[in-house]
């Protein structure tokens, strides 16, 4: 018992100190945070609406919409990489649960995408639309299966990067990769038939994706997407969790 | 019967040189046969054959040259290492203390910092919150306490760590040459620190190069040669057999 409680303060305070050293010596922290996916939608909504003309309605709120939870998971596992990297000190000196680390890592970023959603209502209003009761229940709902899958893939990464170091810069192309087989800056309508399969079904992130944008643009939540997601989190989370059992032992090793 | 607290039984520690592997899979791939071999030829030992025993109360210490293996065998009590072979056998919470200050960041401020590494070290908040006054005044930190730590001197970044230390309440105390920084008045306050540790019958586990120091606090030293114990016993014959 009063180790669980020990852990939950490690978690806490860790994921503190992440805030603080974001923020410590930046002069508008918060903006920043908010101005980086803000930046990607001008660019993606100059090159598709205004040079390319695609036929939607209200492309902007749908690019925010869309971006702002992509950009969670991203940040989150870009940075996976490092997670234990840049902690050698504490993991070859004191032992304690090292997937905390992760956990941390993750859970800052959490934070910002919370902070981040009065971003997404502001658009909302913009376009004459806002807020849904929905949200009540559907935000938390796709946090959890969100936080399940980021922090997964998060283990998975930062265990076997000590291993095999490589996987840093593989980590930064497949999520570029990812993100663009990802239905964020264009809707699910627009794939080919011959790809919807592949985009819709075998990535695991797209209905995750497609559940966030449907909830924040018009309070829907589609049961089917909620589940599918969930199932490939938990199955994500679970290897995660294997590959960081088998490995973790010798990190102070090879670290 | 007295209680024993750790337990060496046959211990190996062997570590594999991951270097084939991070040195890159392009590497690694183009030279499969022999990167694979050399895996599993090269091997570093690390510690051969150690077996003792600490317990409840007595304050061990280690000496020996660098890279004989005193360090691993402060990972081993701490957990952060598991054995090769024979068991290790850890009764009671393990204070790490193999480095002071484990987890500081230069940009937060020294009562941020206490903050973070007294819960990374085992206490929970609350108690951390409830020693923070005590904290502050051991370091005499004065109004750098509330400076980001990357402004101190490696002297008082040791302070700012032993008084952390200092306040924990653990069953073993693992301590890696943390005597060696700071000046004189403060190593004297460590030492009497570690005296006070000593008679509330906390298990310590001393790593040192400094012979006086050895004979000083320890109940029983142990000389660690070639990655095994040449001796073990009292701190007065070994300290003279290691000094000649």
């Amino acid at each position: 018992m009063a180790r669980l409680e020990h852990y939950r303060d490690l978690i806490v305070i860790l994921t503190q100190k992440e805030m603080k050293v974001r923020y410590k010596s930046t002069l508008f922290g918060y903006v920043w945070s908010i101005a980086h996916p803000l930046a990607f939608a001008l660019v993606f909504f100059m090159a598709f609406k205004v040079v390319m003309r695609i036929q939607m309605e209200g492309y902007a709120v749908f690019l925010i919409a869309g971006l702002f939870p992509w950009q969670w998971l991203s940040n989150s596992v870009n940075a996976s990489p490092m997670v234990f990297l840049v902690n050698t000190s504490l993991i070859k000196k004191v032992y304690f649960p090292r997937n905390i680390l992760p956990l941390a890592t993750v859970l800052q970023d959490t934070i910002h995408f919370l902070l981040s959603i009065p971003v997404i209502v502001l658009f909302l209003f913009i376009y004459h639309k806002s807020p849904s009761l929905s949200w009540i229940y559907g935000i938390p709902v796709l946090l959890f299966i969100q936080l399940l899958m980021t922090y997964g893939l998060s283990l998975m990464i930062s265990s076997i990067n000590l291993f095999i170091r490589d996987l840093e810069r593989l980590t930064i192309i497949g999520v570029t990769l990812l993100f663009y087989l990802t239905p964020v800056i264009y809707p699910e309508t627009m794939i080919p038939a011959q790809y919807k399969t592949l985009v819709l079904v075998v990535n695991p992130l797209s209905s995750l994706m497609i559940s966030w944008r449907n909830l924040f643009l018009n309070g829907s939540l589609e049961l089917s997407l909620v589940v599918t997601s969930f199932i490939y989190s938990l199955f994500v989370c679970m290897v995660g969790y294997l590959v960081y059992k088998k490995l973790s032992w010798k990190f102070a090793e090879v670290l | 019967m007295r209680e024993r607290v750790i337990v060496f039984d046959h211990v190996c520690k062997r570590y594999s040189l991951y270097h084939h592997i991070t040195g890159g899979i392009k590497n690694f791939l183009f030279h499969l046969p022999s990167a694979l071999n050399s895996i599993k030829n090269s091997r570093y030992e690390a510690l051969r054959d150690i077996s003792f025993e600490v317990y409840k109360g007595e304050t061990l210490g280690i000496i020996g040259r660098n890279g004989a293996g005193k360090s691993t065998i402060l990972g081993l009590i701490a957990g952060v290492l598991k054995p090769s072979e024979g068991r290790v056998i850890v009764r009671g919470q393990a204070s790490a203390l193999l480095e002071l200050g484990a987890g500081f960041h230069p940009e937060l401020t020294g009562r941020e910092n206490i903050m973070l590494n007294g819960v990374i070290l085992g206490l929970t908040k609350a108690k951390v919150l409830r020693n923070l006054d005590k904290i502050i005044a051991f370091s005499e930190l004065g109004e750098f306490i509330d400076q980001p730590i990357r402004v101190y001197s490696s002297g008082m970044l040791a302070r700012l760590g032993f008084s952390v230390v200092a306040h924990l309440d653990p069953d073993i105390l693992l301590i890696d040459e943390i005597l060696a920084v700071g000046d004189a008045e403060f190593q004297k306050k460590c030492i009497d620190k570690m005296m006070s540790f000593k008679k509330n019958r906390v298990t310590i586990v001393f790593v040192s190069h400094s012979m006086p120091d050895v004979e000083r606090i320890c109940d029983r030293v142990a000389w660690i040669d070639d990655h095994t114990i040449k001796m073990i016993g009292s701190p007065t014959d070994i300290v003279s057999g290691y000094s000649t």
